[in-house]
């Protein structure tokens, strides 16, 4: 059972009080309308569904009644931190350089691989 | 009576197309004539080769069938299956074991009735017992809209060939009667869709049914091989970097269910699927009570009978996305309390293991089967809740996609560019989990 801190009532609460409602920081395309099938299928359906670290949206149902975001390890389940809709994380995936196996390329101190959980 | 036995063994000496010592009542004697201590392995345990035609990524019940039948029906047998922990040990070996084909829509009931037909056969086919017991399949109606979908739902399957009644409670209460058919219950028990050709099947079998079969046809079966990178080049699949290793292949076929999301971003792609815990569990062993399977999707909750006696039980997903193969208590919760309304006399039976899987769930609550826009690497995905039910003809049809890298015809509604085209083919009611 998670117990996840509502950011606006500042308290634990256990996972039954609260409903989860998704990715978070995806924006709505301004004029549906104009966007090619694509695009609107790709915002409608297609989701990042990381395994490791998610920044997603959870609805206090049975408290103050509002959506926050919170950053959760999808793993682990360790939620890292909760925020008010609106702000940013402070946690975030470390960015994955890839390296190139069959060109040989020279990795340097700075573009060592993220850790990937 | 030895020279049978010897005749016997100069029969097994034939060489035939694949190699695969066959499981019989006689060699089970003449097994026990040595002790039992000369049994083979079941497959081998190969090193990966440098280079083959098809790598399936993922070693679960879907990509041994896929593999299977790659060899046995289209003859190509230059094929490695990589698997990152052990055999079947991913989802195959955590669902609730229930086989049926009474889904709403065409594409759909059709897909899930082709498994079904392998699924009457599949014993003798593998050579090895599956367990397939066709026990029938009851889908609980609580409610007038239950009632109404059930009777729109068993209408659709009669239409395409696929047996379906409606029952109502009186009838349900003959199959069932340990089942509480007291009209004043929260929940109380309308009626039901019966399909009588659905049932149950061993789930660990299947897994290694397929396995043994593919194996015997020279198809490299490679555990504890996790592939962490797919390699293209001109946005073309060539290989895979794993633990063991580079390995290349022309084919790359991903089916690693709640992983395919990992899968696809290692080329850059994503999925419409999310990883959602699912949760099972098992009571302890209690004489036989229910011979068939239950299920009901308004009270979440579906259960069987295993032939070792433990009630096996499943619940709708979590609601969040998870990776951990657990889930949250008051889902369990939930799901038993629906167990015990339905089932009274369960009230004081203990459960004895609980677990989770990883299930990749897709909007519209069917799988994908496609193509993708690098050429050469196909994924196999997204069948959510109901896969295990799929796995014969999930491998069978996915297997005609790879050999003629065009989809199979049941395959071909179920391609990823649905999601941008719209053509969504919904069956959540008959998946019969919360999603």
């Amino acid at each position: 059972m998670h117990h996840i801190y509502c950011p606006y009532c500042e308290e634990m609460r256990e996972e039954e009080e609260y409903s989860y409602t998704g990715e978070a920081h995806i924006e709505r395309p301004k004029d549906p309308a104009s966007i090619s099938d694509e695009a609107w299928g790709d915002y409608l359906f297609f989701r990042a569904n990381p395994r490791g670290i998610h920044h997603e949206m959870w609805y206090h149902a049975a408290g103050c009644r509002r959506y926050f975001n919170a950053t959760r390890d999808t793993h682990s389940y360790q939620i890292h931190e909760t925020y008010k809709m609106g702000e940013l994380p402070a946690v975030t995936a470390p960015t994955k350089v890839k390296a190139k196996p069959k060109t040989k390329a020279k990795v340097t101190p700075e573009e060592q691989q993220g850790d990937a959980s | 009576m030895v020279s049978i036995i010897k005749i016997h063994i100069a029969l097994q000496r034939i060489p035939s197309v694949h190699t695969m010592k066959k499981y019989s009542g006689f060699s089970l004697f003449k097994h026990s004539l040595s002790h039992h201590e000369n049994w083979q392995a079941v497959w081998r345990s190969p090193q990966p080769k440098k280079q083959y035609d098809v790598i399936i990524v993922g070693g679960g019940g879907h990509g041994l069938a896929t593999a299977y039948y790659l060899a046995k029906v289209h003859g190509i047998t230059n094929v490695a299956v990589l698997e990152k922990g052990y055999l079947g040990g991913g989802n195959t070996a955590r669902n609730t074991t229930i086989v049926r084909s009474n889904y709403l829509w065409d594409e759909a009931s059709k897909l899930y009735d082709h498994s079904l037909d392998l699924w009457k056969d599949l014993s003798q086919d593998l050579n090895y017992n599956v367990m397939f017991s066709q026990r029938g399949v009851l889908n609980l109606g609580h409610n007038l809209q239950d009632m109404r979908d059930i009777e729109r739902r068993v209408n659709a399957n009669r239409l395409n060939g696929i047996d379906g009644v409606v029952l109502n409670t009186a009838e349900v209460k003959k199959i069932v009667p340990v089942i509480n058919d007291s009209q004043d219950i929260r929940y109380p028990v309308l009626g039901a869709s019966w399909q009588a050709t659905g049932g149950v099947a061993r789930h660990d079998a299947v897994a290694w049914g397929f396995a043994r079969g593919a194996d015997s046809f020279g198809v490299d079966l490679i555990q504890q091989c996790e592939v962490t990178d797919i390699i293209k080049e001109d946005g073309a699949v060539v290989g895979v970097q794993t633990t063991q290793g580079f390995i290349g292949a022309k084919k790359v076929a991903c089916v690693t269910a709640g992983n395919s999301g990992v899968m696809a971003a290692m080329v850059g792609l994503r999925l419409p699927i999310e990883s959602r815990p699912l949760q099972a569990l098992v009571s302890e062993p209690v004489k036989p009570i229910i011979d068939t399977v239950i299920m009901s999707n308004a009270v979440h909750a579906y259960v069987s009978q295993s032939d070792k006696g433990d009630l096996v039980i499943g619940a709708g997903t979590d609601s969040y996305n998870g990776y951990g193969q657990r889930g949250s208590f008051n889902v369990v919760e939930h799901t038993l309390s629906a167990i015990c309304e339905l089932f009274p006399m369960l009230s004081r039976v203990r459960m004895n293991r609980a677990w989770g899987g990883v299930v990749d769930t897709c909007p519209d609550a069917c799988p994908i089967l496609s193509k993708t826009s690098v050429k050469g690497l196909y994924f196999n995905c997204g069948w959510g809740t109901g896969g295990f039910k799929a796995t014969p003809g999930s491998g069978h049809v996915f297997a005609h996609t790879l050999a003629h890298d065009e989809p199979h015809p049941l395959a071909a509604p179920f391609s990823l560019d649905r999601f941008n085209t719209g053509h969504l083919i919904d069956e959540h009611g008959a998946a019969g989990v919360a999603h």
